[in-house]
């Protein structure tokens, strides 16, 4: 059994597997299904200042070896989420992380420190790419200057280890990584959803309610990959790889990539099991290739 | 209730005129407990067109015999697939998801089932079941033609059967909502499965003559367990999962223009 544990920040990862944000719900979804001290963390759905209803139904597309989705952060706002999710997961034996969502730096900023009082909470995801919000969103993650105007401001008001979520949507990548980076972001992780559309020609209308929506599954996992070994080479902070994956050998990629752990997102959907897996396949991997840990994997690619 | 991932095995797979199929699937692990108006979550393959798991309502589940029918509508490539499969092959499934339909407190009560086209698929095991549990339900099944009439005999074992097509090719001429058995008489609960329109109608119906109502909703869906968010009905309480809240709601829930 080779060493799984990873350090991102002053978060203690028991392995390098997390469960994506919107994907896994609060973890208690899946609690039939798995035991959730199996993996390394559970990012629970994005978390608002104020409640949220989300977007109008049809908010969903399958696409091939993906789907659309345009959900725009329903949730049930902090509080909510401290007086009645909070004590339904605080003692699960893993790693629960708090996406943290807004459309103004000062509900970023109010959410955070909201969070950032939890005792069992180690870290936050500050969701700075969401594409299917009027506001806010996406906006601060598309240019150096608004992803670190909204860094800067959560940094300050929050101790606990800071993973900001990067958008695909956007020229480079690796130039938003380094600008949070540089206002004391502890991690990077992405990509999250490419921008995309699906139209139903019967009907010769979109599909979705909001026209466009996030593309998530297997079909994004090359652009990700690519944008993970990008990214990884521009920044000293870790990197969490995220987008497509959907077995061991996908996780083991990213990794080689550059990536220090790694998130399973739309997949959960169809194996509810996946993350576990994934876990136990890059463990056999890590054992099968001689390596004493899961972190000497982290960049070990030949060059081509 | 506990959910479960399990394979299944396809027991016999029946063609129904040109587009339909009845899949009959036997448990080869745990057959936990089924409630009328559940679903299943299926996984058709590793394709890339069928990504996704389809969900699929129980048309029929017998915890003796450990089977679980589906009644499937061909219309896409996933449906394509299962109606292809074979005797023997397996077929992974989440089950059971959702919350079911209601069951009335007394047994003298007057039920009614209203289905349309392969909608009244999950009406089956709502009428076997209220049958064994001393209720006698009646059935009014409407459909396009007489051959999109599905399952009729079937639905005979466990209460009157009332019919409507809207070429008159069996039973009354016309919609579901038009039949003379809801001029003759009033049922004291109607339950209703098919398309939207169908379900608005009989929404309407019920309001108008104050009859409690419940409906079962297919709105699409990605996971089947509250996780993704997508498969949302605007209700009085605000947007809330059709496939943990649901699919069955009464109509007192929704915000149906009724």
């Amino acid at each position: 059994m080779a060493n799984l544990n990873i350090d991102i920040g002053k978060l203690h990862l028991k392995n390098p597997v997390l469960t994506a944000s919107g994907t896994f719900g609060y973890g208690t979804e899946y609690a039939d299904f798995m035991d959730l001290s199996r993996i390394g963390g559970v990012i629970v759905k994005g978390t608002t200042l104020h409640p949220r209803e989300g977007n109008d139904y049809p908010r969903m597309a399958e696409t091939p070896s993906g789907m659309l989705n345009a959900v725009g952060l329903q949730n049930k706002g902090v509080d909510f989420f401290i007086s009645d999710i909070y004590p339904q997961i605080r003692d699960v034996d893993t790693n629960i992380i708090v996406n943290v969502s807004g459309s103004t730096i000062e509900d970023y900023v109010a959410c955070a420190e909201k969070i950032g009082e939890l005792e069992k909470i180690p870290a936050i995801e500050l969701n700075i790419s969401c594409p299917n919000v009027k506001q806010g969103g996406m906006a601060f993650g598309t240019t150096c200057a608004g992803a670190s105007e909204v860094v800067k401001a959560v940094r300050k008001a929050v101790r606990k280890t800071l993973i900001v979520k990067l958008s695909p949507n956007v020229t480079d990548i690796a130039e938003i990584a380094k600008a949070v980076e540089a206002e004391g972001a502890d991690s990077v992780s992405l990509i999250n959803t490419l921008m995309g559309m699906a139209i139903n020609i019967e009907m010769r209308r979109p599909v979705l309610s909001t026209v466009t929506g996030g593309l998530s599954g297997p079909c994004v996992k090359p652009v990700a990959l690519r944008m993970v070994y990008q990214t990884s080479r521009a920044v000293k902070i870790p990197v969490i790889g995220l987008g497509g994956i959907s077995g061991w050998q996908d996780a083991v990629e990213f990794i080689l990539a550059g990536a220090t752990a790694i998130q399973i997102g739309t997949y959960n959907f169809i194996d509810p099991t996946v993350s576990r897996k994934v876990g136990e396949g890059i463990n056999a991997y890590l054992d099968r290739n001689g390596f004493r840990s899961v972190g000497e994997l982290v960049g070990a690619m030949e060059r081509g | 209730m506990k959910k479960y991932i399990s394979d299944w095995t396809v027991k016999e797979n029946t063609s129904i005129h040109a587009h339909y199929c009845l899949l009959k699937l036997v448990s080869g692990e745990t057959f936990p407990e089924t409630l009328p108006g559940q679903f299943v979550q299926v996984r058709v393959d590793d394709s890339s067109a069928t990504f996704l798991r389809r969900p699929i309502s129980i048309h029929f589940a017998n915890t003796a015999d450990r089977e679980l029918w589906l009644l499937i509508q061909r219309i896409g490539k996933g449906t394509r697939k299962l109606s292809e499969l074979k005797p023997g092959q397996k077929l992974n499934l989440i089950h059971p998801l959702g919350k079911g339909f209601s069951i009335p407190d007394t047994k003298n009560k007057r039920l009614l089932l209203i289905g349309g086209g392969v909608g009244a698929a999950p009406l089956l095991y709502l009428g076997a079941y209220l049958k064994e549990n001393g209720f006698q339900p009646a059935f009014l099944l409407g459909a396009r033609s007489e051959k999109d009439l599905l399952q009729s005999e079937e639905f005979g074992k466990y209460g009157d059967v009332y019919l409507a097509t809207e070429d008159g090719s069996r039973g009354e001429k016309g919609f579901v909502t038009a039949h003379s058995l809801l001029q003759r008489e009033k049922a004291d609960f109607l339950y209703a499965c098919g398309p939207k329109p169908m379900m608005l109608a009989v929404a309407k119906y019920a309001a108008q003559q104050a009859i409690p109502c419940e409906v079962s909703l297919e709105n699409s869906m990605a996971c089947g367990i509250g996780a993704c968010l997508c498969c949302v009905e605007k209700t009085k309480k605000g947007n809330v999962c059709i496939c943990t809240e649901g699919p069955v709601f009464n109509i007192n829930q929704l915000t149906w223009p009724i």
